[in-house]
Parts: C-alpha cells; sequence; structure tokens
C-alpha cells in the first residue's frame, strides 16, 4: 500500500517562492569542502554504488545494452571490493536484454517511459509504454512530466498524468524527471518537486540529460529541500536523482556533501540517491585508482562503455 | 613647476624602464604566469620563485607550478589532442608558419628578456632570429616528414603492407637550462609538427621567454591546449611526468645521468617513449632534423589482403 494518511493536496500555485541568489551561495559553498584520502575513497565508492549507468540513444541496440550491463558488474576487475552500480537505465525496449543480462547481479532495471524525453504523446500512449516497461520486467520507472502543461499552468494535468502513472507501474518504482532546464524558474522547480511528491513519485529526478542545462547543484538543490519539506510534512521519504552533466568524480563528491548536509545521513544510500550517468563511473574508477597507485590514470586503461 | 628629482635613469635594457619612462611614472610590471589550455593561470599552489639577474636585480616572480597545475595541463593536452593530430599536415604546417610570424614581429621583446637573464645583445639577437627561422623549419617538415619515413613494405604473402606514422599523444618537454627560448621553440615545434599536443617545463633559471613565447602562442592560430607551458622546479615535478599514465612520451633536454635513469625507469608504466636531447648546439644545424619530429611518432603498418 503506497497510500499514505489523508491528506489534503495543496494549492501548488502556493509552493514556496525560491531565493534564487541565496540557494545559488548555497550550493557554491558544497563546493568548498575538502574530502581527501580515507573519506574520499569511501565518497567515491558510494558514489559508485548510486550510478544508475546509462544508455539511452537512438543508435542503442541489445550488443550496446549487454555490454553495458557487463560494465555494470564488472566496474573494474584490476581493483578488489568495488562495489556494483545501482541500476541500469535503458529504453523499454531493451529492458528484456538488460534485464537477462542482470540475472541474479542485484542490479535494477530502470526504464524510461512516457514518451521519453518530449513527453509530448497522448496519456494513453504513455501508459501503454509504462506498462509495456514493466511487463519487459523494468524495476523502475522513469516518466518526463508534461512540461508544456505544466508551464501553461495546467498543474491538475500533471499532478493527474503523474498519479496514472504511478498506478500503471505496480510494483515498479516512479522516478519523475521534472526537466528542470525547460522550466526557466527555480520557482518553477520547486512547485513541479510538489506537485510530483504529492501525486506519487518515489524519486524525482532532475532532467532527461537530453536538455542543457542538466542537472546542476543550485537546481538539486531546490528539489532536495522540497523533499526535506514534505518529509517533515508526511514523514515519507522520497529519492533524489540529479542526471546529466554529472561525468566528474570531484562534482559527484560536491553532490553527495550537499545531501549529506541538507538531508543527513539517511539519504546517503542508493536507495534513495542516485546519479543519472554515464561516463561518471569511468572517471571514479580512475580516480580511485589514482588514490591506490598514486599516479594519474589515463583513459585508455578503462573500458570505453 | 618643474621637476628636478636627480632618481637616476634606468639602465639601457633594463626593464624596469624602457626609453620613454619617466622618473614619476610608476612601471607597469609583468606578471609571469603559466599557460595552461590557451588560459593563463596563476599556479593553484600560489607558490613562486623570484628571479633576479647576475647583477642581483628582481627580474620577477615566476610561477612554481604544482602536481596539480600539470595534471590540469595533461587534460587540456589531451583535450586538444584529438582535434590537433585530425588537422590536416598543411594546416598545421600554416598554423607554425604564422607562430613565425608573431615571434619575428615582436622580435624586440625576446632580446630583451634574454640580454636581462644574461645574454649578450648580440647572442641575443642570433637566438631570437634562429627561433624564428626554426619554426619556419619546422612548419615546412609538417606536410613532407610523412614522404621521408612511410614506406611500403615488402612482404613474402598476398599483401599491401605499408608502415606510416601517427603522433605519440601527450608529449612532456623538459626545455634545455641554457638557450631557453631557441630550445623550447625547437622541442615546442618538432612535437606539434607532427601532430601530438605538448607541456612544456621552461628552463627553471631562464624563464622569461618561456612565458613570453606562450603569449605569441596565443596570438597566433594554435588552439589552446596544444603547448601548454609550465614553470618552476623539475626535481619535484619530474615524478608526476614520468608516472602519469595520460602521458605518451617525455623528452628530456639536460644531462642529469641520474635524471636519466629515473626517466627511462619510471616511463616503463605506461611505455612513454623517452627522448633525450643531450649536448645539443641549439642554434646550430644539429637541431634541424625531421628525426626530431619522428622521435614523437608510433608506426602503424597495415597488411591489405590483395588479389581476392
Amino acid at each position: 500500500m503506497n497510500t499514505m494518511p489523508t491528506m489534503t493536496i495543496p494549492n501548488f500555485s502556493l509552493s514556496p517562492r525560491i531565493d534564487q541568489v541565496g540557494i545559488e551561495e548555497r550550493a557554491s559553498r558544497f563546493t568548498k569542502r575538502s574530502i581527501k584520502t580515507a573519506a574520499k575513497i569511501e565518497g567515491l565508492n558510494l558514489v559508485l554504488s548510486m550510478i544508475d549507468l546509462t544508455t539511452l540513444e537512438g543508435k542503442d541496440t541489445a550488443g550496446k545494452v549487454k555490454q553495458l550491463c557487463y560494465k555494470a558488474m564488472h566496474l573494474n576487475d584490476a581493483y578488489e571490493g568495488l562495489p556494483n552500480v545501482a541500476a541500469i537505465c535503458v529504453y523499454p525496449t531493451l529492458v528484456k536484454v538488460a534485464k537477462n543480462a542482470l540475472k541474479g547481479s542485484g542490479i535494477n532495471v530502470a526504464a524510461v517511459a512516457t514518451a521519453f524525453p518530449s513527453g509530448q504523446a497522448p496519456k494513453s500512449v504513455k501508459i501503454a509504454d509504462t506498462k509495456f516497461a514493466v511487463r519487459q520486467g523494468a524495476d523502475e520507472i522513469d516518466m518526463v512530466i508534461s512540461r508544456g502543461k505544466f508551464l501553461n499552468g495546467d498543474y491538475n494535468f500533471v499532478f493527474d498524468e503523474i498519479a496514472e502513472i504511478k498506478e500503471a507501474c505496480g510494483e515498479a518504482h516512479l522516478k519523475v524527471i521534472l526537466e528542470t532546464g525547460e522550466l526557466n524558474t527555480l520557482d518553477n522547480v520547486r512547485r513541479a518537486s510538489d506537485i510530483a511528491m504529492h501525486a506519487g513519485a518515489d524519486f524525482i529526478k532532475t532532467s532527461t540529460g537530453k536538455i542543457s542545462p542538466a542537472a546542476t547543484l543550485p537546481v538539486t538543490l531546490v528539489m532536495l529541500e522540497a523533499i526535506r519539506d514534505y518529509y517533515y510534512k508526511t514523514g515519507k521519504m522520497i529519492g533524489m536523482k540529479p542526471a546529466g552533466g554529472i561525468a566528474k568524480a570531484k562534482l559527484a563528491l560536491h553532490y553527495l556533501v550537499m545531501v549529506k548536509e541538507t538531508m543527513g545521513d539517511a539519504w546517503m544510500t542508493p536507495a534513495w540517491f542516485r546519479f543519472g550517468a554515464s561516463s561518471l563511473a569511468n572517471d571514479v574508477l580512475m580516480q580511485l585508482t589514482k588514490q591506490k597507485t598514486g599516479n594519474y590514470q589515463s583513459l585508455n586503461y578503462f573500458s570505453l562503455d | 613647476m618643474p621637476t628636478t628629482t636627480k632618481k637616476a635613469k634606468p639602465k639601457e635594457g633594463s626593464h624596469r624602464g624602457s626609453a620613454q619612462s619617466s622618473a614619476n611614472r610608476l612601471n607597469v610590471q609583468k606578471t609571469y604566469k603559466l599557460f595552461i589550455g590557451g588560459k593563463f593561470p596563476r599556479t593553484e599552489s600560489g607558490r613562486y620563485y623570484t628571479l633576479k639577474s647576475a647583477e642581483g636585480e628582481q627580474l620577477g616572480n615566476i610561477c612554481r607550478a604544482s602536481r596539480k597545475d600539470f595534471r590540469e595541463s595533461v587534460l587540456a593536452a589531451r583535450a586538444a589532442f584529438k582535434g590537433w593530430s585530425a588537422k590536416s599536415a598543411f594546416n598545421r604546417s600554416q598554423i607554425l608558419y604564422r607562430l613565425a610570424e608573431m615571434l619575428e614581429g615582436r622580435q624586440a621583446q625576446f632580446i630583451d628578456e634574454l640580454t636581462m637573464q644574461g645574454s649578450t645583445k648580440v647572442a641575443a639577437q642570433k637566438e631570437v632570429i634562429a627561433a624564428v627561422d626554426r619554426l619556419v623549419y619546422y612548419a615546412g617538415w609538417c606536410d613532407k616528414y610523412q614522404q621521408i619515413f612511410s614506406a611500403v613494405n615488402p612482404v613474402a604473402s598476398s599483401h599491401f603492407n605499408f608502415s606510416v606514422l601517427e603522433p605519440t599523444g601527450v608529449v612532456v618537454i623538459v626545455a634545455p637550462e641554457e638557450n631557453s627560448l631557441i630550445g623550447l621553440v625547437t622541442t615546442a615545434a618538432s612535437a606539434i609538427a607532427g601532430g601530438n599536443t605538448s607541456i612544456i617545463l621552461a628552463s627553471e633559471s631562464k624563464p622569461l621567454c618561456a612565458v613570453s613565447f606562450a603569449e605569441v602562442i596565443n596570438t597566433s592560430d594554435v588552439p589552446g591546449g596544444v603547448i601548454n607551458i609550465l614553470t618552476g622546479k623539475l626535481s619535484e615535478l619530474i615524478g608526476h611526468f614520468t608516472t602519469h599514465m595520460d602521458v605518451n612520451s617525455i623528452v628530456y633536454c639536460g644531462d642529469d645521468r641520474a635524471m636519466i635513469k629515473k626517466i627511462k625507469s619510471d616511463s616503463t608504466s605506461n611505455l612513454k617513449r623517452p627522448v633525450f636531447r643531450t649536448a645539443i648546439n641549439w642554434l646550430s644545424a644539429e637541431a634541424e632534423t625531421p628525426y626530431f619530429i619522428s622521435d614523437m611518432q608510433e608506426t602503424k603498418t597495415t597488411w591489405h589482403p590483395i588479389g581476392i
């Protein structure tokens, strides 16, 4: 049962306004922490375990996805004791391939559904898309909201759509992509986060990765604060997933600092925080190897996908 | 009211005051910075050393580049490699020639700096002119060295077998301590003529014209990251040069035997191509050879079946 105790749905026009300058200042502070040696290794391992290894391209093939699944299970065999990534993120048609390839590994398969990335399709198509992905075996569904409707102020439409997709997900976890790069203001980001959480999202996610800017520290901070407020109000934890544009280990550590200082330890696990990324894993592996050997690494010695 | 201060006129050729400086004017001193990825950052470490002339006059504060500055330069050089090595040989040639054009127009500054660092005026003039000519020399080789080093190889099977050169990648250059301009120009030009990108550690005792050469690079058409210039102490950087896994070759212009041994043994970690240029007369024709280019190249041999 995922229904919460009777709670009235708030008027989303009254979502808190965001102080942009304050948020940017606060977010920049997270980049000033010095994390070295043992703490750094611990952090990098945690980052690896939080990655949703992603391939979302028109040219994706079964072979490419199998390759990625292998990478997910064997991040770097030369380095003992590495964690696995949290999930593989693919298009619905490739869920079955990924599911088979990952059998027994404990790694989840996430599928982007609902006419990803634009979301410009009738609701019936989106629901069919979601149900298809779930039938194929997806453990997690990443849906996109209708940004056009949202920007028009049609919040009820957006809310209802998320709720219906949530229903179509069944057991699968629902991540709601706000595509913050198209929402223009932090006020909108906060409002969209509130809508998604009240409509039943298990996770809220910044971006599809197809629009620039994708995830940024300030946007993620606004969403984390929305999650925190929601948690204080309802007692229900919601996960967070920044996606797109996080390619460097150092930046990923900044995000972890932000999660820790905004949400506390409870969110510092793959169950509540994820990175949507494709090239981040290799950079983290390079940094870990640097810590171990003392020598700066080259991408030549790490797998491409 | 006419000022009748009796301040000593600055010495001829001193950087403290060129021809027009008046006694009342505070001279604008140049900040000598690093050159990484087409930008002029100060060293992230905040450290510097003070350069003095033979007479003890302070010439400038020079950045003491750190491990992290070097790391950033390798990232910049690696990022620039793809574009630079893919440029047509003829285009690289044009860009090297452009470097010569830019240096030609700034001869006076380089002569000035070389004399400050102890050269005689005549020797400085000779070195700067040789440096311009050296750039033109290697510009000319860009689209020619392939012809003399590539080959069609006779083989005993029905294959068309041929070998061509490819740039090795990111090259670290330890520039010579003396002949600080011509040595740096020669090693840089020969590295990038063949499509490599480079990180150069300038002469520790004579770094002024290295930093000024970075300004020449920046005003020519060399893409950012193709040549990066660091200043600082070789002794504290060499360990990072030789062990960095993303460096493909290291060129050492010096004769310290312990250093040569260290470079040779450390380079085995990722099979860096070590190149040693010892006892070279940089001003002579000895430093004008296409082998300086081929030293930093890899040979690719292709077996192409025929008659099938």
